[in-house]
C-alpha cells in the first residue's frame, strides 16, 4: 500500500499559512487537523462550505485522516443540497459563516485552542534550556507526526451538473490529487519548501481553486494565504500584507478587473490564470503590468488540471508529464498521469504533437460563465421543470470576448407566470451565475418537426424580441 | 444627505445599466430595490464590475474589510450614499 504524506513541508517549524499578516507553523496546522478531527461527526461524507481557505484546509485535512470524503459539488443551491443528501444520507456541512443556511446537519468550524501547540512549546523550550535534548530532537520528540494517507483512499468527489439534473460524480483518490499537483509544480518551476505564498482569488471549493490554491502549497511545501480576496482593493491588500515571494492564482474575470483599477502592486514571482482561455493581449498586459510570468492552465472538474501555456509565448497548450490525448467517438479524451480512468472533454481540440494542442472552444452544449460550468441540456430541465412553464429553453449568445462574461437568455413559453416567478423558482435549482438575462416570453419556441430548437431559429427568435439597443445579447 | 442623492442614483443607475448590459432603463431601477439577489438579480460577478465602473468614476476604493459592504450594495440608495460620502472627484 502506498502511502503519501498529508503535507510536503520539511519541518514542522516551517510556515504553511499565512493568516491575516501573520505565519501559521506546520506544528500549528497539525494541531487544528487534530482538534477538528476529535469534532468531526460520525457521517462519512463531509460538504465544506469553509469561506477562510486556511479553514478549508483544516477541514479537508481533517476528513482525509478520519477517511471521510470531502464533497464539491459545482453550486450550493437548495436544489443541490437534497441531491447531496440523496447521494449521501450522512453528509454534513462544515461552515464557518454564522449566516450558512445549507439545509443539512452543520458543524461550526470551531474556535481552535492555540494551546496544544503554545504548551508543547513551552515545554519544549524548558527542556531545551536545562540542556537535555537539542531543538532539532525536541521537534521529534514532541511535535505530532505528519499524517501519512493512503494514495488509493477516496479522498474527494467533485460533481459536475450533468445534463439531466442531477449531478454527476467524480472521484478524485488521494494519490490522483497528489500527482497532479506535484505534476502542476514541476510545470511551473515552484521550488518546493521554498516560502512561496500562494493567494487564490477563487473559492477553494472550486475544482481549480482546490488544486492551485490549497493543494499546491500544502504538496509543494510552501504557504497557502487564508484570504478570499473580493474586489480588486482587496487583492492589492492581501498581496501587500505577505512578506514572503508571491504568487497569484486568478481568473482572466479577476486578472482584467485589477489592472483595470490600477492597483499597486508588490513584486509577484508568478501569476496563474484558468477558469477560461485568457486572450493574448490580456495576458500580455499582464506581464507587463504585474511583471511577472504568466502562466495558464487547462482542465475540468473531471480531469484535473491537464496542461499549461505561457500565452505570451505560445497559443498552444502542453499537456503534463504522461497525460496523453486520443481520439474517440468524435471527441478527446485525457488519460495517463493522475487521470485514472479516461475521461472525455467538452472542449474542441486541435492536435499538434503528442504532447502540444490548441483550444478551438467548447462543445456547443457546454456552458462556462466565470468557471463555473453546466450544460444548456441541464439547465432546460431546471427551466422545463419549473410548473406553469409549457417550453423553454436557454440561449448562449457568442461570446464578446474570452476577458469579459457572457450571460445567457431564455425563451420561455409560460402565459400564467411573471419574470419574477420564474427567476425565483430558477434561484432554488440553478447557480445565479446561469439566471437569463433576459427571459424572454414568447408564444411557443420554432421546434421543427422533430421537436428539437435549431441554434440559428433561436438566436433569431430572441433577435426579434430584443430591444434594438441590446442587440450585443446576439452578437 | 440621502435625500440630495436623487440625481446621483440616477448617475449610478445608468453606469451599473451601462456595465451590465441590463434589460432596464436606469430610470425603472427603484431606489430600495435589492441589487443582489430577488430584486435586480445581480451576482458577484456583476458587484465587481460596478464596483470598478463607481470606483473609476468616482475615485474611491471598495474593499471587503468594510463592515458595511453588503449594505453599501444592497440598494441603489445606500450605494448611492457610500459614494456621496466617499467619492474624491
Amino acid at each position: 500500500m502506498q502511502k503519501l504524506p498529508l503535507i510536503a513541508h520539511s519541518a514542522l517549524n516551517k510556515t504553511i499559512a499565512w493568516r491575516k499578516g501573520a505565519p501559521v507553523s506546520v506544528e500549528q496546522f497539525l494541531a487544528d487537523v487534530a482538534y477538528l478531527t476529535a469534532t468531526l461527526p460520525a457521517g462519512k461524507h463531509v460538504l465544506n462550505v469553509c469561506r477562510d481557505r486556511y479553514h478549508f484546509a483544516v477541514g479537508f485535512a481533517a476528513a482525509l485522516v478520519s477517511n471521510k470524503v470531502s464533497l464539491l459539488p459545482p453550486t450550493h443551491t437548495p436544489e443541490m443540497v437534497q441531491q447531496l443528501q440523496a447521494f449521501a444520507a450522512d453528509v454534513f456541512c462544515l461552515h464557518d459563516n454564522k449566516d450558512c443556511d445549507i439545509a443539512l446537519p452543520k458543524l461550526s468550524y470551531p474556535v481552535t485552542p492555540e494551546t496544544s501547540a503554545q504548551t508543547q512549546h513551552s515545554h519544549s523550550k524548558d527542556l531545551h534550556s536545562r540542556g537535555l535534548y537539542s531543538k532539532a530532537q525536541l521537534l521529534e520528540i514532541l511535535l505530532p507526526e505528519i499524517p501519512q494517507i493512503d494514495a488509493k483512499q477516496l479522498a474527494a468527489i467533485v460533481f459536475t451538473s450533468g445534463s439531466t439534473g442531477t449531478p454527476v460524480p467524480h472521484k478524485k483518490s488521494w494519490g490522483s490529487l497528489v500527482r497532479n499537483v506535484q505534476a502542476q509544480g514541476e510545470r511551473l518551476g515552484l521550488e518546493t519548501n521554498a516560502d512561496y505564498t500562494i493567494l487564490g482569488t477563487i473559492p477553494p471549493q472550486h475544482m481549480y481553486g482546490f488544486e492551485s490554491s490549497v493543494l499546491l502549497p500544502l504538496q509543494s511545501g510552501n504557504v497557502l494565504s487564508g484570504e478570499q480576496p473580493f474586489y480588486p482593493a482587496d487583492i492589492a491588500a492581501a498581496l501587500t500584507d505577505i512578506t514572503a515571494k508571491r504568487i497569484l492564482v486568478s481568473t482572466p474575470l479577476h486578472l482584467r478587473l485589477l489592472l483595470d483599477a490600477e492597483m499597486t502592486l508588490p513584486k509577484l514571482s508568478m501569476v496563474i490564470s484558468a477558469t477560461a482561455p485568457l486572450s493574448t493581449a490580456l495576458a500580455h498586459k499582464v506581464e507587463v503590468s504585474l511583471k511577472a510570468p504568466l502562466i495558464e492552465i487547462y482542465g475540468s472538474t473531471e480531469t484535473g488540471q491537464i496542461a499549461t501555456r505561457r500565452t505570451t509565448k505560445t497559443e498552444q497548450w502542453q499537456l503534463l508529464p504522461d497525460v496523453r490525448l486520443s481520439a474517440r467517438d468524435e471527441r478527446f479524451w485525457a488519460e495517463g498521469g493522475h487521470v485514472e480512468i479516461a475521461v472525455p472533454l467538452n472542449d474542441v481540440i486541435e492536435p499538434i504533437d503528442h504532447d502540444h494542442f490548441l483550444l478551438q472552444g467548447r462543445m456547443q452544449d457546454i456552458i462556462n460563465i466565470a468557471g463555473k460550468r453546466s450544460s444548456l441540456g441541464n439547465l432546460n430541465h431546471h427551466l422545463n421543470s419549473i410548473s406553469g412553464v409549457i417550453d423553454g429553453a436557454f440561449f448562449m449568445p457568442d461570446e464578446r470576448s474570452h476577458d469579459h462574461v457572457t450571460r445567457l437568455c431564455a425563451c420561455v413559453v409560460a402565459p400564467n407566470l411573471t419574470t419574477a416567478q420564474i427567476l425565483a423558482e430558477l434561484r432554488t435549482r440553478i447557480d445565479p451565475v446561469f439566471l437569463p438575462r433576459p427571459l424572454l416570453f414568447v408564444e411557443s419556441l420554432p421546434r421543427n418537426s422533430t421537436g428539437k430548437l435549431p441554434r440559428n431559429a433561436l438566436k433569431k427568435l430572441i433577435s426579434q424580441h430584443m430591444r434594438p439597443n441590446e442587440a450585443e445579447c446576439n452578437h | 444627505m440621502i435625500e440630495n442623492n436623487t440625481a446621483l442614483q440616477l448617475e449610478i443607475s445608468e453606469l451599473m445599466v451601462q456595465a451590465l448590459n441590463l434589460d432596464v432603463a436606469a430610470t425603472d431601477i427603484e431606489p430600495d430595490a435589492q441589487l443582489y439577489g430577488d430584486g435586480l438579480g445581480l451576482d458577484s460577478i456583476d458587484i465587481l464590475e460596478v464596483a470598478l465602473v463607481v470606483s473609476k468614476q468616482y475615485g474611491l476604493q471598495l474593499k471587503s474589510d468594510n463592515e458595511n459592504n453588503h449594505q453599501i450594495f444592497s440598494s441603489l440608495r445606500n450605494l448611492a450614499a457610500y459614494v456621496a460620502a466617499h467619492k474624491t472627484k
